[in-house]
């Protein structure tokens, strides 16, 4: 051919970031929506909940919220509730499809990329996805006066970290299933995705549901998160807390993304 | 040599069901240069042998050695020198026709500057430089095809595989990919295809196996193959569908070997039109008849007692 190739430097580390561009690349054509999407709907939950529903919670006073307004309450929560929203978009029909329907990620891995660094690619590039809409929404809570102080930044690598271990899993997931995929994630989303949002303390705090219900709550990455991010605007965690918290979200994300890697690859090599 | 297989196996265990034998022991070597093809019908185990040399899928057991390297140890290295043309297209359909072959180049880690020069000179090659900015998804069949093969060339590959290359394609579209294969054979690009098609076959191998079962029933030169396993010329005697039969205690007379199809009768012989003649002179009645030349499709309806398009 006529063009010389030229020298390549490749290391795994090159693999997953071309892996990474790829995903950039392909989600380009949806940039723009997804920006307009990541500002209007911090503005209609704020509106509609924080200071709609709120002004009817506020009247009935939040002692059980820590004395804060409902807004300033449920505004931490929001945040990690849209970044676990855009790992799921991510995650679900998107990463299935490259499995399944246009069969992408067979032509990725006949190159030097392996079905690993194709996993590292997809989480860097949804941990970049996360990053921009965790900023926009930061930056939503700053107008609206709900971000807290600086310590309300760490907000958004919590929302990230959350999001994150609860992706890997679900990446996980899309990697093990086959004819069956719109189901299985129709059902995790119903099933798993919404209850979990409603009842890890997003809207009220778990202390208002009975023992019964209450301890399922342990088990949601989403409560975790959410208590993170809002001792990073109200305060209110003691640091064992936090720690157990955070250690919580990091052995999620560590085992999901071990158990991510082995998935990819047992389905691209066969 | 750039392929060499010894007692090359490959058994896999469905989820539900028990363990199929896709390869039970082949021997390969296919030397630099060469257009070598995998003849054989569906199920053959033509698509697992092909999945073992682009080293995407380990073998059961024997030995393998691509481009002189283990594809159990360097994988990555020789997958870096290969091109991949696989069964059924995986394109990016929502990316541009470029920006497909821009991708695949940045995969190999070429820079970008290389990448596009390579995507617009593969462009070019594949006969879609007007096409260029569409999205693939508005692409026609044999358009996407040849956008694949041009895919499996951005890093110059010192050898080609591609599974079933025209299946599906009208016989335009076919003739325009068998020209652009033939090209790089001309180049000296080796060339390994799997084919169900036997005019195929003919047209680019100067090798060729033919699988069944797993198994390789017959090795050689299109030629030499049909030299082997036919004769040089077959009588078809075409009859209305079923009255074939009758006809065939008669036939077997005149020649040594006659198979039987729905429709007609094929004689192998070295002379057709005389045995033609004798034919008439028994009372053979057929509605029509043509004598041809043998074809691969002889020797395989000799090799495996089955025809190769079910």
């Amino acid at each position: 051919m006529a063009i010389a190739p030229t020298p390549r430097p490749a290391t795994p580390t090159t693999y997953r970031l071309r892996m990474w561009e790829y995903l950039l690349r392909s989600w380009r054509p949806y940039f723009a929506s997804t920006l307009g999407e990541a500002l209007i709907a911090p503005v209609l939950y704020l509106l509609a909940l924080g200071l709609g529903m709120g002004s009817l919670v506020n009247r009935n006073g939040t002692a059980a919220l820590g004395g804060v307004p409902y807004v300033n309450y449920i505004a931490p929560a929001l945040l990690v509730a849209a970044a676990v929203q855009v790992a799921m978009g991510e995650s679900t029909f998107a990463t299935f499809a490259r499995f399944k329907w246009n069969r992408t990620l067979w032509a990725t891995t006949s190159t030097p990329i392996t079905p690993a660094q194709a996993l590292d690619g997809h989480v860097l590039f949804i941990g970049t996805r996360l990053l921009i809409s965790s900023v926009m929404y930061y930056l939503v809570l700053v107008v609206f006066g709900v971000a807290g102080g600086p310590s309300g930044l760490l907000m958004i690598p919590i929302a990230m970290l959350c999001a994150l271990a609860c992706t890997v899993w679900v990446l996980t997931l899309s990697a093990s299933i086959d004819d069956d995929g719109p189901m299985a994630f129709n059902i995790l989303l119903r099933f798993v995705v919404l209850p979990m949002t409603l009842f890890s303390a997003s809207f009220f705090p778990i202390t208002q549901l009975p023992w019964s219900i209450r301890w399922l709550a342990f088990f949601s990455p989403l409560w975790h998160g959410n208590e993170l991010a809002r001792a990073c605007t109200l305060g209110g965690l003691s640091w064992p807390q936090i720690a157990g918290h955070l250690v919580f979200l990091l052995v999620m994300l560590g085992s999901g993304f071990l158990m991510a890697r082995r998935r990819f690859t047992r389905r691209l090599v066969i | 040599m750039m392929i060499v297989a010894e007692g090359l196996t490959k058994s896999f265990t469905p989820k539900a069901g028990d363990t199929v034998h896709a390869v039970r022991g082949i021997d390969l070597a296919v030397p630099r240069g060469e257009a070598f093809g995998f003849l054989g019908p569906n199920g053959a185990g033509k698509s697992s042998t092909m999945r073992m040399i682009a080293c995407t899928s380990p073998r059961s057991g024997g030995e393998l050695r691509i481009l002189g390297l283990d594809p159990d140890r360097d994988g990555v290295q020789i997958r870096d020198r290969l091109g991949v043309v696989p069964q059924q297209d995986n394109l990016d359909e929502e990316l541009s026709v470029r920006e497909n072959l821009y991708i695949y180049g940045r995969y190999f880690g070429f820079d970008k500057k290389h990448c596009w020069a390579k995507a617009d000179e593969l462009l070019e090659f594949a006969q879609l430089t007007e096409k260029a900015k569409a999205k693939v998804v508005s692409l026609s069949g044999g358009m996407k095809r040849r956008l694949t093969i041009a895919r499996s060339l951005v890093n110059d590959p010192d050898l080609l595989l591609l599974d079933e290359p025209t299946t599906g394609l009208d016989p335009q579209a076919r003739h325009v990919l068998w020209d652009r294969l033939f090209r790089l054979k001309q180049q000296g690009v080796t060339l390994v295809l799997t084919t169900h098609y036997m005019d195929e076959a003919e047209q680019l191998c100067d090798r060729l196996v033919v699988m069944d079962g797993g198994t390789i029933v017959a090795e050689g030169s299109p030629a030499a193959l049909i030299a082997t396993h036919s004769t040089r010329e077959v009588l078809e005697l075409r009859f209305t569908p079923g009255t074939q039969r009758d006809a065939e205690p008669l036939a077997h007379e005149l020649v040594e070997r006659v198979e039987v199809l729905p429709d007609r009768l094929l004689l192998y012989t070295a002379d057709g039109d005389e045995t033609l003649d004798r034919a008439n002179q028994v009372g053979i009645e057929p509605l029509s008849a043509l004598v041809r030349r043998a074809t691969l499709e002889d020797v395989f309806l000799h090799l495996t007692g089955r025809s190769l398009i079910d």
